[in-house]
């Protein structure tokens, strides 16, 4: 039986090893590792809760704005804290946009070159793409002269001799099957997206000053004022460009990311049978439609599907969230533990670096392992697509079955790489439509005359109860995230995250069962080991985020780990 | 054109072997290395650019030329983009950028030949871009630095195939021209770095000594710092001129509150006391909010954030002084004020003035704070020096 190690994992957030066993051509056994840590926990003991979000949000900033909101959420729910309606509104916007961004982002960018061959691209009839393009889409971008221009781009680019983050690719791999036209048209649109975006995220420097790393979230509401007639707040005119921003991001779903997303599936539908794992999947709940925030209007409900069956959505409750950290490089504690209650210490026993080799046989991760009702999860774009798809959420049916109608797929084909891409484009273009609603429930809002985006009330630390304790979620883009705090004499005691990627990339835990990634692996088709773009293709599918995967809560005074080096 | 078709792209992961049929070195030839590279931006574009990264590095308006032809010469030169302990925040900036926009920056006038979040090649691959680039352009290509470099326990909190971000940092950096470090993290060690710094993180200055290395820090940096600092090396074949910190002049040269827009109503005492408050709404001074403008050298108001739209202070939120090293310690509590000692002494009384009559009540206030004057220097120096963690 062979080894095979991936490391680093590419097109990912932060520092990602995989290291399989290959048998007759396939993994037989994954182990997925994190292997950059930072401490953020210890860090955040003693400080002001009030500042807890801007130093969360530094966990990670692909989806540059996830961890401020659970940040914000967890600590208002410690102090009581309800932000107005307003702010609500605003914190929605935020997050649609995030998602529509960051899951386009991710197809192009992160993603499509497991599926997209450049170099073929050189052999396209740049007409007959263009043709290609007209049969699957109506955007205009898709014109002769634009692909020719891009053919003679890319060859130029190839002649230069420097090939940049392209060279030393997989290339000309089997696996690829795209024909020439379609691997231009995709190169095309993966150039269209990165434009796409810069663009479509100044709503949130309109909404947050800046994107990545937005900076008007508050506790208790937002710092964003309101006043139709002051330009120094959010008035008429960026409300109108807000819109505009709206359109154009909503055109680029419906007419680019899904039809391409579509036409590329179908040259792959092997993969609706690779790439499952472990059939349980966990939604904490996102976007409240309505502004008080009620969690029964939830565009994505919250619930837990087991075992696939689709049959039945289970309640989701946070107090059977559990971490375990059998497999982690950390102190053994007393069995898995509830993240309010977590009591553990870095402890790193892996080879001493330089290695070549991760014991797979003990701790080979800084994530830990957390398991609902002590079973592993996977969380994303399937899970929510999932939930609301059990739940009956109308829209999401719709699109769902019309994708499987296209592909020509049964509701089990979901469960698998290829639905876990697919689903996360549906859900684009589900956010994507409730855009204009948000905004129109912030022009009525406005119109009403409502200003107010900030409680007020529990501002002042010296009104917060002598001990409190709190817990925020949000689905970020990646998954259910969950931030727990303890606040103590007006300062952080605890604080604990546990994060989509921790859910979706976890070790094994003290009974041996794989994580969601681990599990999706195995049996994965390997048409030359030494080249493992299959696994990149079930790993991409979650979309790894492993700067967000790596945290630890509550060490013992400041002296971190003890560090304890084989070999 | 000869277009070589896919198997010369396609590397195994033996890539290390240089044949002499390798696609670069073949279409190279006998071309120096600084030949014009293929270019994909139309020429307008491509003047425009040039323009605004001249205007982005507060050099006069005379010097695009010099910079085209700077970029239009200088071939792509070769970038290794590392991330240690990072959030992908800078990374994101950078695909950000407009002008030049991402595509551009990477695809046309320069050549990104290793940066995990963005490259094709996985693993072993990976790696090979990377030593490939280090052997084939020794001491003609830059090392971009994101996040911060643990050194505890012998490097063990971040590793990147097998090796620690230390290792990397120094054998990566040993042939570069030089290194810029993006963003706080990289500059100064950041927020890992922050009180009790877990994992011994520093900046990249703390590693590598013998190469010139400019800090551009900021949460995250700002694509336009990033783009106009390249472009200054590719056209001047130096990096910029810097602050005792690293930091170019030309975007840490001032202070954020010198060229705050809000900075009249500091002067003139028209302060945000609660949010969303009648000044919150009309873009009053957030200083009484937390705001750490007074000690942060930024040129944020100017070039503000994706593509001008706006920054933090014009979404109604105090800055917390990013681009300081250790300021996740000493900005902090954010919102707490840095108290009166920054005040003009004649807007000391808490309440703001009325318009009308602020000529004539500062004529006033002055007199009366003449003779604090020397009270004033002690209270300013206090706060500088001890503004932060009073609640921790």
């Amino acid at each position: 039986m062979a080894k095979l190690v991936i490391d680093p994992v590419t097109r990912i957030e932060g520092h990602l090893r995989i290291e399989a066993q290959i048998a007759d051509g396939r993994v037989s056994e994954a182990y997925s590792s994190g292997t950059m840590f930072r401490g953020f926990e210890i860090i955040l003991k003693g400080r002001d809760p009030r500042d807890a979000w801007i130093f969360t949000q530094r966990i990670c900033n692909v989806c540059t704005m996830v961890h401020a909101l659970a940040s914000v959420r967890a600590v208002e729910d410690a102090l009581g804290i309800k932000p107005p309606p307003l702010a609500q509104i605003l914190r929605n916007l935020i997050t649609a946009f995030q998602y529509v961004q960051d899951h386009v982002v991710h197809f192009y960018h992160l993603h499509a070159l497991d599926w997209v061959d450049i170099t073929q691209a050189l052999k396209a009839d740049p007409g007959a793409a263009a043709a290609l393009g007209r049969s699957i889409s109506e955007w205009p971008g898709n014109s002769p002269a634009a692909l020719k221009a891009l053919k003679e781009k890319l060859q130029a680019f190839v002649a230069s001799g420097q090939l940049g983050p392209f060279a030393n690719a997989y290339w000309g791999h089997p696996a690829y099957r795209l024909p020439p036209e379609a691997n231009l048209l995709a190169v095309h649109h993966y150039l269209a997206a990165l434009d796409w975006q810069r663009e479509v995220i100044k709503a949130h420097a309109i909404l947050g000053g800046k994107n990545p790393l937005l900076q008007t979230f508050l506790v208790g509401g937002m710092a964003l004022p309101v006043d139709p007639n002051s330009s120094a707040s959010l008035d008429a005119e960026k409300i109108a460009l807000l819109r505009s921003l709206a359109g154009r991001a909503k055109e680029f779903v419906e007419q680019v990311y899904l039809p391409d997303l579509l036409a590329v599936a179908s040259f792959y539908k092997d993969w609706a049978g690779i790439g499952g794992g472990v059939g349980n999947y966990l939604v904490y709940g996102e976007l409240p439609m309505d502004p008080s925030g009620d969690p029964k209007s939830y565009a994505f409900p919250a619930g837990v599907i087991k075992g696939k069956d689709l049959s039945r959505v289970h309640p989701f409750d946070q107090k059977k969230v559990t971490e375990d950290v059998a497999r982690s490089w950390y102190e053994d504690g007393e069995g898995p533990r509830h993240p309010w209650e977590g009591e553990t210490r870095p402890r790193y026993t892996g080879p001493r670096p330089p290695y070549e080799e991760l014991a797979a046989e003990g701790k080979y991760s800084w994530l830990k392992a957390p398991r609902y009702e002590g079973e592993a999860m996977e969380v994303g774009p399937l899970a929510r697509v999932l939930v609301a798809y059990a739940s009956g959420v109308k829209r999401v049916k719709e699109l769902v079955d019309a994708a499987l109608a296209r592909l020509g797929a049964p509701p089990a084909a979901l469960f698998s790489t290829l639905g876990r891409t697919a689903a996360r484009g549906i859900e684009t273009l589900y956010v994507a439509e409730l855009i204009p609603t948000l905004l129109d429930q912030l022009t009525q809002a406005v119109k009403a005359g409502e200003r107010k985006i900030h409680a007020g009330k529990g501002w002042d630390p010296s009104t917060w109860p002598k001990e409190a304790r709190g817990f925020g979620t949000m689905e970020a883009p990646r998954g259910a995230l969950g931030h727990w705090v303890v606040i103590r004499e007006q300062k952080i005691e605890r604080y604990q995250a546990v994060v989509p990627s921790t859910w979706n990339l976890s070790p094994r835990d003290a009974r041996g069962r794989p994580g969601a990634v681990e599990a999706a692996l195995a049996g994965t088709p390997l048409a030359d080991p030494g080249k493992p773009l299959e696994i990149l293709r079930t790993v991409h599918s979650f979309d790894p985020c492993m700067a967000c995967a790596v945290h630890v809560t509550d060490p013992r005074g400041q002296t971190l780990a003890v560090v304890e080096v084989q070999g | 054109m000869d277009i070589p078709g896919p198997e010369t792209l396609t590397h195994g992961p033996n890539v290390l072997s240089h044949s002499p049929n390798t696609l670069s070195r073949r279409s190279r030839g006998n071309s120096p290395p600084g030949a014009p590279p293929a270019r994909g931006m139309t020429r307008r574009d491509f003047l425009r650019a040039c323009s605004l990264l001249t205007a982005a590095m507060a050099l006069p308006l005379r010097y695009t030329r010099r910079v085209a032809e700077a970029l239009s010469q200088s071939g792509r030169t070769p970038v290794i983009w590392l991330e240690f302990q990072d959030c992908a925040g800078d990374t994101e900036s950078l695909l950000r950028a407009s002008h030049p926009s991402a595509a551009e920056l990477v695809l046309d006038l320069i050549s990104l030949d290793y940066h995990e979040t963005i490259m094709a090649p996985a693993g072993k691959n990976a790696e090979a871009s990377r030593l490939q680039t280090m052997e084939k352009y020794r001491g003609r290509y830059l090392v971009v630095v994101e996040g911060s470099i643990p050194t505890a326990e012998g490097g063990i909190y971040c590793t990147v195939g097998g090796k620690t971000a230390v290792e990397i940092l120094k054998e990566t950096a040993s042939g570069a021209a030089a290194v810029i470090a993006v963003g706080t993290c990289a500059a100064f060690g950041g927020l890992p770095a922050a009180a009790p710094n877990p994992t011994g993180a520093v900046g990249v200055r703390d590693i590598v000594k013998d190469k010139p290395v400019l800090n551009l820090p900021g949460c995250s940096v700002n694509a336009v710092n990033l783009a106009a600092a390249i472009a200054h090396f590719l056209t001047f074949g130096e990096l910029p001129a810097a602050d005792d910190l690293g930091r170019p002049l030309f975007a840490y040269g001032h202070l954020v509150h010198d060229n705050c827009p809000r900075r009249g109503y500091f002067d003139t005492g028209r302060f945000v006391e609660e949010w969303g408050d009648d000044g919150h709404r009309a873009g009053w001074c957030l200083y009484k909010m937390g705001c750490k403008g007074p000690r942060a050298h930024h040129n944020c108001p100017q070039v503000g954030w994706n593509e001008g739209t706006s920054w933090p202070v014009g979404a109604g939120h105090p800055c917390i002084a990013c681009t300081e090293p250790g300021f996740w310690d000493t900005s902090t509590p954010f919102y707490r004020w840095m108290g009166e000692g920054f005040l003009p002494a004649t807007t000391r009384s808490a309440r703001p003035l009325p318009y009308l009559s602020a000529g004539l009540a500062a004529a006033g206030a002055a007199v009366a704070a003449g003779a604090g004057t020397a009270a004033l220097k002690r209270q300013r120096k206090k706060a500088a020096e001890t503004p932060a963690r009073e609640g921790s």
